[in-house]
């Protein structure tokens, strides 16, 4: 920046926006250690409300159902987000494009209580014809998640096959292997990161989902976002406080495991490069 | 004898399973490597037609029903009279309900105001940021990326929730401005349409910045050189380089908000109370509260309708980007 005062400008701006992105969030944390139980006012400094939270059978049962939940979605989602990532970018024209590149963009843009309602109604529909899914609950929200996960992985998936340089996989076919032996030997393992990446986000969009949740669930499965909903709608709650910074703690650990790693891989990556650069 | 002779019987039967078996494995394997250009299309495309499209119809036919007090609790719209003949019956009068009723058009045009007014504010927010996170140093940007992207990996739903405890009567914003002696009397903002449109700021603001940063990543900014060379103030830069040159992160960005932010049923009901209608909540309300099947289905067709159209233009920007690559 040459220009002072415009610096000046978007420096200012910039802080006001950081601070406005975390201020609440430090605000949730600190409250966490109010010994008082009306949460915005302090009454000295207690860790009483973990105790509250960890006794709660309730709390065990829904954390336990969500990264179930999580967990068979992630997966899932990116076996198929990879696959339909793979059609769109390597396979040219095929019939039914564009109806396919539709419905696998469409879930990214689509307000959440229409998925929700229009999957319910649907696992209403088929209970009703085939006599299944005869219960709601894991099954039906992790079908309602993988639908929408693998949007954001067939995403990510794109963006990693149209940046990457074909040339591996051109050689691969210029000394005789055959497309499908490509696929498996070349192309997925340079995928692999970029699965990796789809996984993990396909996790946490499951672990934050609360409204298509809400809607395909049945009696009896409560996944993690519908008891922080059904508590905090009748007011603020400092054991709900107790939980944030857990999630908070447990996602800020996660990201800046991720973020040193790729960074480990790219320093790595340009030692390598210099090294085969000088020989 | 006849044991032993039994027993080589099943052993010879059981061999020549296993060769089957191993004949079809062979064969599925032959089948797979043949056609796995089909399968790997196959199976995310009947994924997405099964829990994706389907349901959009069976939504179509529901709103296209009259709510009855059964299970399920609309009229079927095929109806066998007698053996071979068949009644349809579709009923409009779930949308000419909601076109009679005010209080749809109302919440229709409330939400569609408040989206439009969050979007401006997270532009507002939003642009400056991208741009000084474009235009900063190596390591900086990488920080401040990082601290962009960080608060959409945390719970949403506590995103929101900890603006309850700001925003309250007795909440945090509040005790602070009656402690410095601002106000005498504690300021009304949780359960208003402030309360709205911060929440819906706070959550939505990664979305219209990450779309920007990466858009202005890739241009070229000796422009802006070359504009301040020929002697443009910076303001003409601006909004004659700058501005036309960030218009498609613009449109992007503010897609991103706009449309999720019209459906938005989280944030009116945490932070709105009764006071803020939104048409996701009515949506909701109508099928949990009022268990009107049909009523909720027309409402959710009337505001798929209603987004379509920057839907449409979403797609079309992402498919011309990635053309573009």
């Amino acid at each position: 920046m040459n220009n002072g005062k415009r610096s000046y400008f978007l420096i200012t701006t910039t802080c006001f926006g950081i601070a406005f992105l975390y201020i609440p969030m430090i605000l949730l944390v600190f409250y966490s250690f109010n010994k008082s139980r009306i949460v915005p006012v302090w009454g000295g400094f207690s860790t009483r409300w973990y105790g509250v939270l960890f006794e709660s059978e309730e709390v065990w049962e829904a954390v336990g159902l969500s990264l179930k939940v999580a967990t068979v979605n992630a997966t899932f989602a990116m076996l198929l987000g990879t696959l339909a990532g793979l059609a769109l970018v390597r396979f040219g024209r095929f019939r039914g494009r564009t109806l396919f590149s539709g419905m696998i963009s469409a879930p990214l843009v689509m307000p959440e209580v229409i998925t929700g309602l229009s999957l319910l109604l649907l696992f209403i529909t088929l209970k009703e014809f085939i006599g299944w899914p005869d219960q709601r609950g894991f099954t039906t929200i992790t079908i309602a998640h993988i639908t929408f996960s693998m949007a954001y992985v067939a995403v990510i998936i794109q963006s990693r096959l149209t940046g990457m340089a074909q040339d591996l996989e051109e050689a691969a076919q210029d000394l005789g292997a055959k497309p499908f032996r490509v696929l498996t030997d070349i192309t997925l393992p340079l995928l692999a990161p970029g699965m990796l990446a789809g996984w993990l986000l396909a996790f946490t969009l499951s672990l934050d989902d609360l409204i298509i949740a809400s809607f395909v669930t049945g009696p009896g499965a409560v996944t993690l976002p519908i008891l922080i909903y059904s508590r905090i709608r009748l007011g603020l709650r400092p054991d709900i406080n107790a939980l944030a910074t857990i999630i908070i703690l447990a996602v800020a650990i996660g990201v800046l495991l991720a973020a040193w790693i790729m960074f480990r891989q790219q320093k790595q990556r340009e030692l390598e490069l210099k090294m085969s650069e000088e020989v | 004898m006849g044991c032993f002779q039994f027993g080589g019987f099943d052993e010879m039967s059981e061999s020549a399973e296993r060769s089957l078996q191993g004949r079809l494995l062979h064969r599925l394997g032959y089948l797979l490597q043949r056609n796995w250009r089909s399968l790997v299309l196959f199976i995310p495309f009947f994924w997405l037609l099964l829990f994706f499209l389907a349901p959009f119809f069976i939504v179509l036919k529901i709103s296209l029903a009259e709510a009855v007090i059964a299970s399920p609790p609309f009229t079927p719209m095929i109806d066998w009279v007698d053996e071979g003949i068949m009644h349809i019956r579709v009923v409009i009068d779930n949308y000419a309900y909601l076109w009679e009723d005010d209080l749809y058009a109302k919440t229709y045009l409330n939400s569609l105001k408040i989206a439009s007014i969050s979007t401006i504010l997270c532009l507002l927010v939003g642009y400056p940021m991208a741009y000084a996170i474009v235009r900063a140093k190596h390591t900086t940007k990488h920080v401040l990326l990082m601290l962009v992207i960080l608060p959409f990996w945390t719970s949403f739903l506590l995103r929101v929730y900890a603006w309850m405890g700001l925003l309250a009567d007795q909440g945090t914003i509040n005790n602070l401005l009656i402690a410095i002696g601002v106000i005498d009397e504690p300021l009304r903002m949780l359960y208003t349409p402030f309360a709205v449109y911060v929440g819906i700021v706070y959550t939505y603001v990664p979305f219209m910045i990450l779309p920007l940063y990466a858009n202005m990543e890739k241009l070229d900014w000796t422009l802006l050189e070359a504009a301040a060379d020929l002697g443009a103030k910076p303001m003409t830069t601006f909004f004659t380089v700058t501005l036309p040159m960030t218009f498609p992160g613009i449109i992007a960005g503010s897609l991103l908000v706009f449309i999720p932010a019209t459906g938005e049923y989280v944030i009116p009901d945490l932070l709105g109370g009764g006071n803020v209608l939104m048409i996701g909540r009515i949506l909701y309300n109508e099928f949990n509260a009022n268990i009107d099947w049909p009523v909720a289905s027309a409402v959710a067709i009337a505001l798929l309708l209603l987004l379509v159209l920057p839907m449409m233009l979403y797609q079309h920007i992402q498919m011309k980007q990635n053309e573009a690559e």
